[in-house]
């Protein structure tokens, strides 16, 4: 398998401090590797996002890191600790090493600023020495990555369309190059021809430049289309790690395929939708043992009253995935 | 460039509103100037005075309404706005214009100089949420409740006196001449301190306020993580990214003060008999001095007009969602 670019250990991350912080994100172990597409499934307030946010140090108060760390491999030169990272040093690491394209495709442009300026201010910050006429070089050139016209240049976020707006966004990712792509469900406030457009545009320019990409979505069916690993989240925890193949046609955790069929495939036979019962749990009320135990189909004696480990599961295919589940003790605890 | 023509329409029409109106109301009110001009020399006026008075108010030639109200629009045209009673023979425009730039100068410098504080302390506070700065808002919240004038006299009371720094009343030492002079200057920038201050410790908290607030709403914005996402600095996404979009509102609000500069603070001026605008209006008032009133208002219209043209125009630049294409 390729080489790690960005590994995250034990992550923790609290909403509010002391007794009643909420644990929003649990001992995550995450590993994305060179030019892999990572794909990180969970329902709302699964805490895919604060993952996100936690590991970019975006998280807005009261949101806190309790522990782990984030290494992260460039290019070039020595690992280090982003979480660790002076203010400077951050600010360098943002989007030069990490970009990332939020969820609201709406709002995540200045709308005072024209498209231009929004595209080369960061070259202006990261950047100094730039010429002007450079810079406008380099922004018209991402345009054209996207598909969008460089007479665009000098519009306003409010006169390009939704699928316009997220595939300028898409193109100030990769303006400095990075190599990691966060994309938090990227497409959720588009149509769905648009969905599949960006899409499949991301993963040509994905292979053209060779970025990695985390991939957050509630989506399962679009992951198991575009990525190559997936990892499942439920309760700030981890409870599926396999490539995608393998959780589309044989996943583990009864939550995963309670996922999986809660969305119509894109190909295959028409099968019906059952959903998952219950709801997501209340974070600050964690059930004991298994967070999902309360809704799982098969929940049995341990589940209630121990927490199961990520690890190697009893399969014959086991090796290259994970399962935190008591129908699939690890053998071998992963991380 | 249509929508500008549109507004244009809106001000020219609501300005002949305002002018008609204007014409109307003191028409309406009982009394005659005459009568209260008599009443002011404490009947020493012979009866061929009084009658050459009506005559020099044209009220002896008994015209009908309209064809009042066209003379008096062409006389606006002309800048005649008639004769004060008051400061009688002094022409309405003399009067004006010299009262006029006391205010001016008063208010629009301490409007400018609290617009420009405010909204600057203001984003301050509002990106540094949950710091010392927010011990600043139940201050704020306090004077910006009070009214000017209270505070006015309040400054009078603790501040002014005879052997004070600060005089009570006036704009200048009543031994001077107005001059552009070493002793005028200085005499009169002594007694706008008091006043000034007054309005600024008022006004200014509302500009905090209203931007911090601003800056609270825009700072939860998508914009503003993407910025931060950015790795730009935290002045740039401070200032050309929240600050920029939370100054919107506040703009407006600046320009409308800016009208209100010609009539606003009539009560401060009271209490410190300044000879603004105001203070001419309250006397205008006493003496039922009509075609004083009359001129005071029109400025006063004209001044509300224009900086609501300005608001508009602040926000044709400020924000491109309000230019339409074409």
């Amino acid at each position: 398998m390729a080489e790690p670019v960005l590994e995250i250990r034990n992550l923790n991350v609290d909403y509010g401090l002391g007794d009643r912080a909420v644990h929003a994100v649990r001992d995550v172990n995450l590993t994305l590797h060179r030019g892999e597409v990572l794909g990180l499934a969970g329902e709302s307030g699964s805490g895919k996002s604060t993952l996100a946010y936690g590991l970019t140090r975006l998280l807005a108060p009261p949101g806190v890191i309790t522990g782990g760390q984030v290494i992260y491999h460039p290019a070039q030169g020595s690992s280090y600790d982003v979480l660790a990272l002076s203010d400077n040093g951050l600010r360098e690491w943002r989007w030069a090493e990490t970009a990332i394209v939020f969820q609201g495709a709406m709002n995540s442009l200045n709308p005072v600023h024209k498209i231009s300026t929004q595209l080369m201010d960061v070259l202006k910050a990261h950047e100094p020495n730039m010429s002007a006429h450079s810079r406008a070089a380099r922004a018209r050139e991402m345009l054209k990555l996207v598909g969008i016209s460089a007479d665009r240049m000098d519009a306003y976020p409010h006169q390009l369309s939704g699928g316009m707006r997220q595939r300028v966004m898409i193109g100030m990712a990769l303006i400095l190059q990075p190599q990691v792509v966060i994309m938090d469900e990227p497409t959720t406030a588009l149509d769905v021809v648009m969905q599949r457009q960006i899409l499949g545009q991301l993963i040509e320019l994905r292979e053209r430049l060779g970025f990695s990409v985390i991939f957050i979505t509630h989506d399962l069916s679009l992951l198991v289309e575009f990525s190559n690993r997936i990892a499942i989240m439920y309760g700030g925890r981890i409870v599926e790690e396999a490539p995608a193949n393998t959780i589309y046609r044989d996943a583990l955790h009864p939550y995963s395929k309670g996922l999986l069929s809660s969305f119509p495939a894109l190909r295959g036979p028409r099968r019906e939708l059952t959903g998952i019962p219950g709801s997501p749990p209340d974070l600050a009320g964690m059930p004991a043992g298994c967070s999902f135990h309360p809704r799982c189909p098969k929940a049995f004696e341990p589940c209630g009253s121990a927490i199961p480990v990520l690890g190697r599961p009893d399969t014959p295919d086991g090796a290259g995935r994970s399962v935190a589940c008591w129908l699939h003790p690890a053998e071998q605890p992963v991380g | 460039m249509k929508y500008f023509l549109q507004r244009i329409g809106f001000y020219v029409f609501t300005a002949w509103a305002a002018i008609t109106l204007n014409f109307f109301i003191p028409r309406m009110v009982p009394g005659d100037p005459v009568q209260s001009l008599i009443a002011k020399y404490k009947g020493q006026l012979s009866t061929d005075a009084m009658q050459s008075l009506y005559i020099l108010f044209g009220l002896d030639q008994h015209k009908s309404m309209w064809a009042e109200y066209v003379d008096y629009w062409k006389q606006i045209f002309h800048g005649d706005l008639g004769l004060s009673f008051t400061f009688f023979p002094a022409p309405v425009s003399q009067v004006i214009s010299q009262a006029l730039p006391w205010t001016l100068l008063l208010v629009g410098i301490t409007t400018i100089i609290s617009f420009l504080l405010g909204t600057s302390l203001g984003v301050v506070a509002g990106w540094r949420r949950g710091s010392w700065t927010d011990g600043l808002l139940p201050v704020t919240t306090f004077f910006s409740s009070v009214p000017y004038f209270w505070l006015g006299i309040i400054a009078i009371y603790l501040l002014a006196g005879p052997d004070s720094f600060f005089p009570s009343s006036g704009g200048f030492d009543s031994g001077l001449v107005p001059a552009w002079d070493q002793y005028f200057i200085p005499s009169a920038i002594q007694h706008s301190l008091l006043p000034a201050l007054t309005i600024l410790i008022s006004s200014v908290s509302g500009w905090i306020l209203s931007m911090r607030n601003m800056m609270v709403t825009v700072a939860s914005e998508d914009y503003i993580t993407v910025a931060h996402a950015k790795g730009l600095s935290e002045r740039r996404v401070a200032l050309s990214y929240a600050a920029r979009n939370a100054l919107l509102p506040n703009v407006s609000g600046f320009a409308l003060s800016l009208g209100f500069i010609v009539g606003g603070t009539l009560l401060v001026e009271i209490v410190f008999s300044y000879p603004g605008l105001g203070f001419t209006l309250l006397q205008a008032l006493g003496a039922r001095d009509y075609p004083l009133m009359q001129g005071i208002f029109l400025i006063i219209t004209i001044a509300v007009l224009v900086a609501n043209l300005l608001a508009d125009i602040a926000y044709l630049l400020l924000d491109p969602r309000t230019r339409k294409d074409g």
